[in-house]
């Protein structure tokens, strides 16, 4: 049941773009078509997903027991780096179709911040393996979300006149500003149900 | 160009908020006020002044195929300089701005940086450019910081200017930062792009 | 100088090499900053006890580690002036805070009063909101606790029978805290408390959502 809680709250009440202000980039570079806005989100998922799964033991049985923990960020960010690469590899040769798709979408992930962000909080927040995959499916799932709500209201707005400096990042980031102010009217579902469900 | 046009260059013609819009997650996570953005650029300001100094240094010694990731990995040594120094003998700072320390190694402003300036030019060159580029970054963060408190919470850098309650909540909380920049850019867009 | 050509052995071996230096650069970082780390951490606990206990002369006692009846860790940091216990510094931790713990430090005096707060940990709570709790139940403000007693006064926000003023559009935010306070409070005197907050939260529906766009802002202030 807190699994349930702990989606909801990562997907809608904290949003990873939306409240927590990481993966903007890719949020304001990749945005302007839906379609590729959720292609994008997928590929957020599939690389978000296995880079904790790899990180987390990583972090536990290497780094912990050698009292190595400093070296957490350069560790974390050369993995996520490698499998990136791998991924694409792989992708390349077992299912062309998928990469195709994902493919140019792999190089920016390296340098998406969701990915290290989410690998750093499953430690911040003292999280079990399971909690971690769950965590990080939810997160992308959010980031996807908000990608592809965006990319809609985007290609409105692309077509609409809009005033000569206002064109382009700055009327994109005020839309992103109502976004993120409608997405507070999550807030507090969490509680309520938690309550609700009488956990 | 000399060091004062590099400098400069980084604070307006290539003010990294401004115009090359790179690094926008701490540029939006860290300004609920004034302090915080600037606290946060100065520790950018850091890594970039470092990493562009060494990476500089050891251009030569890179095979290009490799590159980005020995970029990355000088990068990262320095971030996590930076985390432990903040945590020894700042850690109020270090409790404010978080994830978004560690996570300096993902912006793309220092990668950016390195690749497309201390790639090509002289040490000390580079390390110009990182402090024309941490300057413009920090000033455009402490910009923005100080407007969402000013308008949010009625004070800026903590000194109140008038009464709490008047003041707008949601500058503080996060609609607010995406609208604050989107303002300030389009101002900026007015003032530099002659249309 | 001219470039390093790609070959293989060149690549490992410059990526190698840079690691391993910055790897040693980082490990003596690490030890030198890592006593610094620690001493803050603690000076941070210290001034905290201080804070709440206050006193010239006081020295803090051996520190006793309890779970509190919410399941949380808690510490009584006994409190001592000229080899006689003065009151009791005790750190404890609400699960119900908006965005998650809250963890705060408390000194009782040995009747049981409240001798004073310190936040150490809000970081969770909307700043302007909720992250308003380091003053606003300090004395003479709007929610002064400082002076009462858990076991005498009911210390829950007056929305739910209790004497205290929440902080304005920030009930769950009051509740957590005053819940922190009754861990304390629990803690120390042994027994097993349930709080308005671990009740309240979970029963009423949560009619106050604490962040809101300004206008609700204005409106909550309006209606109180």
């Amino acid at each position: 049941m807190s699994y349930i809680i702990m989606i909801i709250t990562a997907i809608f009440v904290n949003n990873i773009v939306l409240a927590q202000f990481l993966g903007i980039c890719p949020f304001l570079g990749v945005s302007k078509k839906v379609d590729t806005a959720g292609w994008m989100g997928l590929a957020v998922l599939f690389v978000m997903l296995i880079a904790t799964l790899v990180t987390y033991p990583i972090y536990y049985g290497l780094l912990v027991p050698y009292g190595l923990g400093f070296m957490q960020t350069i560790v974390y960010i050369l993995v996520i780096a490698a499998l990136v690469q791998m991924v694409e590899i792989i992708l390349k040769k077992s299912m062309p179709a998928l990469y195709s798709a994902l493919g140019v979408f792999l190089p920016l992930i390296t340098t998406n911040c969701t990915i290290l962000g989410v690998a750093i909080n499953v430690i911040n927040f003292e999280y079990n393996l399971g909690q971690s995959v769950v965590y990080s499916i939810a997160t992308a799932l959010g980031f996807t979300l908000a990608m592809v709500l965006f990319a809609g209201i985007r290609e409105q707005t692309a077509i609409t006149k809009t005033p000569k400096a206002m064109e382009g990042t700055p009327i994109a980031l005020i839309t992103a500003g109502l976004l993120a102010m409608a997405f507070m009217g999550f807030s507090g579902v969490d509680k309520g149900l938690s309550a609700a469900l009488g956990l | 160009m000399s060091k004062l046009g590099i400098i400069i260059n980084g604070l307006i013609k290539e003010n990294p908020t401004f115009v090359l819009l790179l690094g926008m997650c701490p540029t939006l996570g860290t300004t609920s006020s004034a302090i915080n953005g600037m606290s946060m650029g100065l520790a950018t300001m850091a890594v970039l002044i470092c990493s562009n100094f060494v990476i500089s240094c050891i251009k030569s010694l890179i095979p290009d195929k490799v590159h980005i990731p020995c970029y990355i990995v000088v990068i990262a040594g320095f971030v996590t300089v930076v985390q432990l120094l903040l945590k020894a003998y700042a850690p109020a700072v270090d409790e404010k701005l978080g994830l978004f320390i560690p996570l300096i190694v993902v912006n793309c402003i220092v990668l950016g940086r390195a690749e497309s300036f201390a790639a090509k030019n002289s040490p000390l060159d580079s390390a110009c450019d990182g402090i024309g580029i941490g300057l413009g970054f920090t000033v455009a963060l402490t910009v923005i910081g100080l407007c969402r408190e000013l308008l949010g919470a009625g004070t800026a850098f903590d000194v109140a200017i008038y009464p709490e309650q008047f003041g707008a909540l949601t500058f503080v909380l996060a609609p607010g930062a995406f609208i604050t920049l989107g303002f300030l850019v389009a101002i900026f867009n007015k003032f530099t792009k002659k249309a | 100088m001219a470039k390093l050509e790609n070959s293989l052995k060149n690549m490992v071996l410059s990526l190698t090499a840079i690691t391993v230096v910055v790897g040693c650069l980082l490990g003596y970082v690490a030890s030198i900053t890592d006593a610094p780390i620690k001493a803050a951490a603690d000076a941070k606990q210290q001034k905290a006890i201080t804070d709440v206990v206050p006193g010239e002369g006081n020295t803090v006692g051996e520190e006793v580690k309890k779970v509190a009846a919410n399941g949380t860790d808690a510490s009584i940091f006994p409190v001592m002036n000229g080899g006689k216990v003065v009151g009791h510094a005790v750190k404890a931790i609400s699960k119900n805070g908006f965005g998650g713990n809250i963890t705060v430090m408390i000194g009782f005096d040995v009747e049981g009063n409240i001798l004073g707060y310190s936040v150490l940990d809000c970081s969770n709570e909307t700043p302007g909101l909720g992250a308003k709790m380091p003053d606003w139940f300090q004395k003479g403000q709007k929610g002064d606790v400082i002076g009462k007693n858990p076991a005498k006064n009911n210390l829950t926000v007056s929305k739910d029978g209790g004497e205290v003023d929440a902080i304005t559009a920030a009930t769950i935010s009051s509740r957590a805290f005053l819940d922190a306070l009754a861990q304390a409070a629990g803690v120390l005197t042994g027994a097993d408390v349930a709080t308005s907050a671990s009740k309240q939260n979970k029963e009423e529906e949560v009619s106050a959502n604490e962040p809101c766009a300004a206008d609700s802002c204005a409106q909550q202030c309006l209606t109180e």
